[in-house]
């Protein structure tokens, strides 16, 4: 093989390579993505039917009730509201009337059930989604201080 | 009066580090002597001063000086002192600190472990460092000063966050920065042999062992970090595939592909512009990660945007930084040359498709971890990226490079052929094949993808025992002899890479195999997972030092016979009330049985999660080998008794006349 050949075969090899990796991460990063949705969105039936999503608000106080595992409580950006129902350990943080971001799908009835909960890291600290879910359904006073916390 | 010193040393150190910054580069591209000689000493001056600045703010810390705004916000008088200790680093202004330490230290371990290295190349080095420096430690003195004051003076701390207060905490951080820090000798090495115009396979001899022992540090620091996320967040996973972990993982993937570039360009003079671009590429890496986790952007964007000081500080040094070594290169790179030739089939060939293989990976999580950000940042709309992603990118990205581990060490410099390959290599394979398909037999059920991690994992074992067996062949002497007669970088080599075979195997049985069960239990309540049956006995209070815990007891007994208790609890601490979830683990070879507690149900009733967690401290093991592998790579003759400078040029100079 001539050197210039030689030299052809290698960029080959290397663009090929390149193109396969790049086809399967961007196939890879379609599949997953997650997209968010407030719980405003989801009672203008915005968010998809089937798919996974997320949502993210307030704890509405006095919500909660526990059935063995099957925990339910609703979601709020005080705009609107909406039932949830998970199945497992809620996070040490999760407080009725603090923040939370919900992963799940919608079932038929408008309840999203949730296969993941977070709540994290710090009592004080808001999920971003969350507060940005409140401050887009309220320009009030709730919204600022959540943007206080937010800040720490 | 204390603080006070601190911050004034540390504004000392800043025009120290300007000083190291700038006079011995200067002169060294004017070849002036008496300023080359500065480097070293400056450079260690500016180690005192950081390191008095550091040892004050630690000292306050530990004696509890609430009127330091940095102490009261993150420690608390009922810590016990090596957590108050650990708080030094547990903020913001503590973590930025750390930074600047760690650098000092490599600073002055480059500047006391150089002296077989010609003085011009010295003062480079050190002059870039210094550089470094200066922007960090302006960043602490600009926007994150811990010895700020605060008045009136409270009473008490407003405690470290409860997931910090664990030995984890006091071990984890120091590790880790020190390996994503050592990249910067990485990268001052490569910007001095730019600046110098002499991009020799010497450079690559003098930066091999400083990047290697960051590697190092950056995996144990990985590791621990892991597992420290696996014992304490409560629910049993070992990598989320957070923004914060991906920060410390992409310099860790472009550090592996340096380690290994740089043999290339040690040994065969090839590579040289493609090690530069990675020496730079990992330590812009160490510095987007600090910018990821420092700037707040990742927990709101918008955030970020209303208080933009650091960030902008951050982003601007990032520009600064990356954009002024990467301009660096392309003027002084097309002059290198691309070095010695090699076949399609080589040793090298396999090198570079390791490394391009790695910075893909590398890629990969870039986009998954910036992705998000910038769309939220263009306002349009919040997406997350989650484990699945990773996941099923990581798999077939990661597959030809351990398939190519098998086959890279036994390749012939140069010129490599398949058939001589195949030959050497058929029965590694066969017997990885077989093993694969037995083993999950044997453990009771066949999946298709414990089958085929198992195999990736026995073929880097079957092959490195053909690479061992062919190095020993043909010496005379025992097997203790044979072993001591190959260098220590061979066995720390072979080491690292059963390290991956060993991490394999780990991540696969406990994928393949484990069981997680949520359980509500009442006391007397007993439930089987596995072969195990597990007894809920009830709970009891206990007070610990700064908080209240509900403590369970949860009996383990396998074929009728109690093994042991497990005390899973859950604490309120004392000064924030916040809760926090303490599993209990039985760790062994074999696997971990994990106990956490839920929440009380009412009636002396608890939520109980029980795991079993087969082989899952194999994932560590292969981290920890891997460590070790470098750590002895380490130890090898050539860095013990190191060749005088005048020799080394010769040498490297015959090298590449070899090619």
């Amino acid at each position: 093989m001539k050197p210039r050949h030689r030299r052809f075969l290698w960029i080959g090899a290397g663009v090929a390579l390149l193109g396969v990796a790049a086809a399967l991460v961007l196939n890879a990063f379609q599949s997953n993505l997650v997209f968010f949705f407030t719980p405003t969105q989801v009672a203008a039936n915005e968010a998809p039917k089937g798919r996974a999503f997320r949502i993210g608000g307030l704890v509405v106080d006095k919500s909660l009730t526990r059935d063995g595992l099957t925990v339910h409580f609703k979601v709020t950006d005080t705009g609107s509201t909406i039932p949830v129902v998970y199945n497992g350990i809620l996070p040490d943080l999760f407080k009725e009337g603090k923040g939370v971001v919900a992963q799940g799908k919608l079932l038929p009835d408008g309840t999203f059930h949730a296969t993941e909960v977070l709540a994290k890291h710090d009592e004080n600290y808001m999920p971003p989604e969350a507060a940005d879910a409140v401050n887009k359904a309220h320009g009030s006073a709730m919204a600022e201080k959540t943007g206080r916390t937010l800040k720490q | 009066m204390i603080p006070e010193l601190g911050h004034f040393a540390l504004m000392l150190a800043l025009l120290i580090a300007a000083i190291q910054g700038t006079l011995p580069i200067i002169g060294a591209a004017r070849r002036m002597p008496a300023w080359i000689a500065l480097a070293r000493p400056v450079a260690q001056a500016q180690f005192v001063f950081v390191a008095f600045a550091w040892g004050v703010l630690a000292y306050s810390f530990i004696t509890s000086d609430f009127s330091v705004a940095n102490v009261a916000e993150n420690s608390n008088s009922e810590l016990p002192i090596f957590y108050r200790f650990a708080a030094t680093w547990g903020s913001h202004e503590g973590s930025m600190m750390l930074w600047v330490m760690m650098l000092a230290a490599w600073t002055l371990a480059v500047s006391l472990k150089s002296r077989n290295l010609p003085d011009v190349m010295v003062a480079r080095v050190l002059g870039v460092m210094g550089l470094v420096s200066c922007g960090f430690i302006l960043f602490v003195l600009w926007t994150s000063n811990p010895f700020e004051r605060v008045f009136p003076v409270p009473a008490n701390g407003r405690d470290l966050n409860p997931l910090l207060q664990d030995p984890g905490m006091v071990v984890h951080p120091p590790m880790l920065y020190t390996g994503y820090v050592g990249f910067s000798v990485a990268f001052a090495f490569a910007v001095a042999a730019l600046l110098s115009g002499r991009l020799d396979a010497t450079w690559a001899r003098w930066s091999r062992p400083w990047t290697t022992v960051a590697w190092c540090f950056l995996t144990l620091g990985i590791m621990l970090g892991s597992w420290w996320a696996y014992y304490t967040l409560g629910w049993g996973g070992w990598w989320f595939w957070d923004p914060v972990e991906n920060a410390s993982f992409m310099p860790w993937l472009v550090g592996t592909a340096l380690v290994h570039s740089l043999v290339v360009t040690e040994k065969r003079g090839t590579f040289k512009n493609w090690t530069v671009l990675l020496a730079i590429s990992a330590f812009s890496l160490s510095l987007v990660g600090t910018f990821l986790v420092r700037s707040g952007v990742l927990t709101s964007v918008h955030a970020f945007a209303t208080d933009p000081r650091r960030g902008v500080y951050i982003l601007a040094f990032l520009v600064i930084v990356i954009g002024g070594s990467l301009t660096l290169y392309a003027v002084r790179a097309p002059k290198v040359g691309v070095g010695g030739r090699f076949e399609l089939v080589s040793r090298e060939s396999m090198l570079l498709a390791n490394n391009v293989l790695l910075l893909a990976a590398c890629g990969s999580v870039l986009l998954g971890t910036l992705y998000p950000l910038f769309l939220d940042a263009l306002n349009l709309g919040k997406i997350s990226v989650g484990p699945p992603y990773f996941d099923s990118v990581f798999v077939p990205l990661m597959t030809p490079l351990v398939f190519l581990m098998g086959i890279g060490p036994l390749a012939r410099w140069k010129e490599a052929e398949v058939p001589d390959l195949w030959r050497r290599l058929r029965w590694a394979l066969a017997v990885s094949v077989v093993t694969a398909l037995v083993v999950p037999l044997i453990a009771g059920s066949f999946r298709i993808l414990v089958s085929f991690g198992l195999l990736l994992a026995f073929w880097i074992v079957a092959s490195t025992v053909v690479n061992i067996r062919e190095r020993t062949r043909g010496m005379t002497g025992g097997i203790i002899a044979r072993i001591r007669r190959q260098p220590r970088s061979y066995w720390g080599m072979i080491l690292a890479h059963l390290g991956v075979a060993v991490f394999i195997i780990g991540v696969t049985l406990v994928k393949g195999y484990e069981t997680e069960r949520d359980v509500q239990m009442r006391v007397g309540d007993t439930v089987s997972v596995g072969s195990y049956v597990f007894r809920f006995d009830g709970v009891t209070e206990r007070k610990g030092p700064n908080y209240t815990a509900a403590r369970g007891a949860v009996s383990v007994s396998r074929n009728g016979t109690v093994i042991e208790t497990l005390y899973p609890e859950k604490r309120a601490y004392n000064a924030g009330g916040m809760p926090m979830t303490n599993a209990a683990i039985d760790s062994g070879i074999t696997g971990d049985i994990y106990v956490s507690m839920g929440e009380p149900v009412g009636g002396g009733a608890w939520i109980i999660r029980v795991y079993s967690k087969p082989f899952i401290t194999w994932a560590w093991a292969g981290f920890v080998l891997m460590a070790l592998g470098g750590f002895l790579a380490l130890m090898d003759r050539r860095y013990r008794t190191q060749a005088r400078p005048a020799a080394a040029p010769a040498r490297v100079a015959g090298a590449a006349g070899a090619d």
